[in-house]
């Protein structure tokens, strides 16, 4: 077994972990960026392609108090006020450091261009032409990391355990891809930065390392997870006909600047019969959109492949090729001609609420574990504002970066001999728990996801009932006995798929289990978390649910929401 | 997303295996054609159906964001996100210019972040 030293480890390279990798490597020690994927290309900060919300007041003005507002709104009541606040006050900082560093907001007249968004109150959104924002951020930070000597980078390096001795961060056991061998990290901090979960659902705008790993490692290494039964379904992902090339999530800001409008199986507007507005000014929310598709597919109005009808064939072509710009030659492509069809949308599971809990300095209750960017709970409540991903992750990213490069403490050194017994505890596990069919053909790795995706799609999507919620709980449950734990894990060889699904599945399994059981307890409808049987918001559940882990059970309870309402609207009024 | 959920033809792809660049090792796989259907729900398609040990390189399923899934197609380096499947036989092997790992995984890992 391989054996490294750094003082700070980043699991995950995309915007949060490279923010933190920068922000750290300002303290002069050493720093070690590993992400399982290619630094800067996993993950769903590349995948971004519009809106980044900060209240820099360009195109109108703005404070972020007032974004601060919006976001608490929009999370229904659950929102960490605190880290909400941060998160509204930094982002304008950390945006135009983005512009420092060169990344090429679209601009006019020497001013960033803003547009509106859903749940916003002014134009709040910058971007970077065309549908380019996340590959442009990536690249901007990517340059910034390559600046600093004390930023080790790791590409294909696959973290699978952090070590903790009384409940302090002592080192990580990981999985060099490339290679094929594990390898023992002696650190003293670690920062999780490895975003959601939203892979574990059959429709999804996942990138593959988004099957929930920082949560799993988060759990299993004694922190707490807040807030899990909230995924965020994006309303209007693509559904088809096949599309490659783009973010199933390209529709949302043609809608908005064109007035797409959703039409059901029989080509009819129901938008409205939803309690919503659809047109071109149309402000409903994300949630109301996912639900009102999914009751009309349910009704037996879906569009043929399980979805509803976007349509911009009412909007004249001249406008349509102004506003999708060479676009339009990537939906040729695809056979795409927006001004003769159709095309058929679905809400797909786009970003997780739900994460880890920590403090203002993006801490855990383990010392020396950090978390940041989608990885963090509690920021965005029961249901996030459209462009708040971004900078969430830029913000937070630099705080947990920041805080981890300063904390110290004084822990034993980890060896190799402590890699060696962490790891064969999570390769042996099973082999003493169960009876082992390897080689089984009836059981692959890829068909327990695609089963745990359709689980998790079917009974814990965008509407849930008790009785799925349990339904699914058994499922899962089934899946771990009867499957999973009847796979010995693979051994390890040079870039072994087999050995990497079989990781991933141990975090996603444990996940999704987190997930439904906190579902199952919110017995009340808020935000993104629908209860068909149960449609009713209850004063009673304006609380957080948190989540531990322990002896392999997780164990849940409830907490008030940590709120600065009062100091809020002192602020506000001070500014009117 | 039901990529290949009303499928009634087929096509062949000739997929190089191993990690021997030196070996000429090639193995036949009959997937289902669809319209629109790329290399890479091809090559996952054989994952889930076929032979799961296939190695291929990925990240952002189709968007073609991540730019990891370049491999050759008919000898010609493509993203296998945005290249169509074909109805003639197709082969798919590993970028000749990069050292070879497995399969149709090649070394693209810039050498600073190499641990």
């Amino acid at each position: 077994m391989k054996f490294l030293k750094t003082d700070v480890l980043i699991i995950g390279a995309g915007g949060a972990g490279m923010y933190a990798s920068i922000a750290a490597a300002q303290s002069g020690k050493n720093i070690l960026l590993a992400d399982k994927s290619l630094i800067s290309r996993g993950g769903a900060t590349v995948m971004a392609q519009m809106t980044v919300a900060a209240a820099v007041g360009h195109e109108e003005p703005d404070h972020w108090t007032h974004h601060l507002d919006d976001t608490i709104k929009s999370g229904q009541g659950l929102c960490n006020e605190e880290l909400s606040s941060i998160l509204c006050e930094e982002a304008v900082d950390r945006i135009l450091e983005m512009s420092d560093w060169k990344t090429d907001w679209a601009r006019k007249d020497n001013r960033m261009s803003q547009v509106m968004a859903p749940g916003h109150s002014v134009k709040r959104c910058c971007y970077v032409d065309f549908l380019n924002t996340g590959p442009a951020i990536s690249r901007t930070l990517r340059g910034e990391v390559a600046k600093h000597s004390n930023i080790k980078r790791a590409s294909g390096l696959n973290i699978i355990e952090i070590i903790v001795d009384n409940n302090i961060v002592k080192g990580a056991i990981g999985l060099d891809i490339e290679t094929g061998s594990y390898i023992t990290i002696d650190t003293n901090a670690v920062v999780l930065a490895a975003g959601g979960l939203t892979r574990i659902f059959s429709r999804n705008s996942a990138s593959l390392n988004m099957g929930g790993d920082a949560y799993a490692l988060a759990l299993r290494a004694g922190a707490e997870l807040i807030d899990m039964e909230f995924v965020q379904f994006f309303p209007i992902g693509h559904l088809a006909p096949r599309l490659v090339g783009m973010d199933p999530i390209m529709w949302d800001p043609f809608r908005y600047k064109l007035g797409g409008i959703l039409l059901n199986g029989n080509r009819e507007q129901f938008i409205e019969n939803y309690g919503g507005a659809d047109g071109k000014s149309y402000t409903v929310s994300r949630d109301l959109a996912s639900y009102a598709i999914i009751k009309e597919v349910e009704a037996g109005r879906g569009s043929p492949n399980g979805g509803a009808w976007l349509s911009f064939e009412h909007v004249p072509k001249v406008e349509l090729e102004s506003a999708f710009g060479p676009i339009i030659k990537k939906l040729a492509e695809n056979n795409i001609d927006l001004t003769k069809n159709a095309v058929e949308v679905s809400p797909i599971a786009h970003y997780h609420m739900g994460g880890i809990k920590v403090n203002t300095k993006m801490q855990t209750r383990i010392h020396g574990l950090f978390a940041a960017g989608e990885a963090v709970g509690g920021a965005n409540g029961a249901n996030r504002l459209s462009g708040n991903a971004i900078p969430e992750a830029f913000v937070f990213g630099k705080r947990a970066g920041q805080y981890a490069s300063e904390y110290t403490c004084t822990k034993t050194i980890l060896t190799t001999s402590d890699g060696v017994s962490a790891l064969s505890k999570v390769l042996t596990k099973h082999k003493i728990d169960n009876i082992l069919i390897k080689d089984n053909n009836d059981i692959r790795m890829t068909s327990i996801m695609k089963k745990l995706q359709d689980i998790m799609w079917n009974d814990v999507g965008v509407i849930r009932t008790r009785k799925s919620l349990t339904n699914a709980l058994d499922l899962i449950n089934n899946l771990n006995v009867n499957y999973f734990s009847k796979i010995l894990p693979p051994d390890i060889t040079v870039y072994n798929k087999q050995l990497m699904d079989w990781l991933d599945l141990r975090n996603s399994l444990l996940c999704a289990e987190a997930v439904c059981l906190s579902a199952y307890n919110r017995k009340e409808s808020r935000g993104a978390h629908q209860m068909e049987d149960i449609p009713i918001t209850l004063t009673e559940f304006e609380k957080n649910q948190v989540i531990e882990m322990n002896d392999g059970c997780l164990l849940t309870k409830w907490e008030n929401v940590n709120k600065i309402e009062f100091k809020l609207k002192k602020k506000l009024q001070a500014l009117k | 997303m039901n990529i290949f959920l009303d499928n009634k033809n087929t096509t062949t792809l000739k997929v190089f295996r191993g990690t021997d660049s030196n070996i000429n090792d090639f193995n036949f796989f009959e997937v289902p054609f669809n319209d629109g259907a790329s290399i890479l729900d091809a090559l996952n398609w054989i994952r889930e159906n076929i032979d799961e040990s296939l190695a291929f390189r990925y990240s952002c399923i189709n968007a073609n964001a991540c730019k990891e899934c370049m491999v050759l197609v008919n000898g010609k380096t493509k993203y296998s996100c945005t290249t169509r499947l074909s109805k003639e036989t197709t082969t798919i092997e590993p970028l000749s210019n990069k050292r070879l790992i497995r399969d149709l995984v090649s070394d693209i890992v810039p050498p600073k972040e190499k641990l």
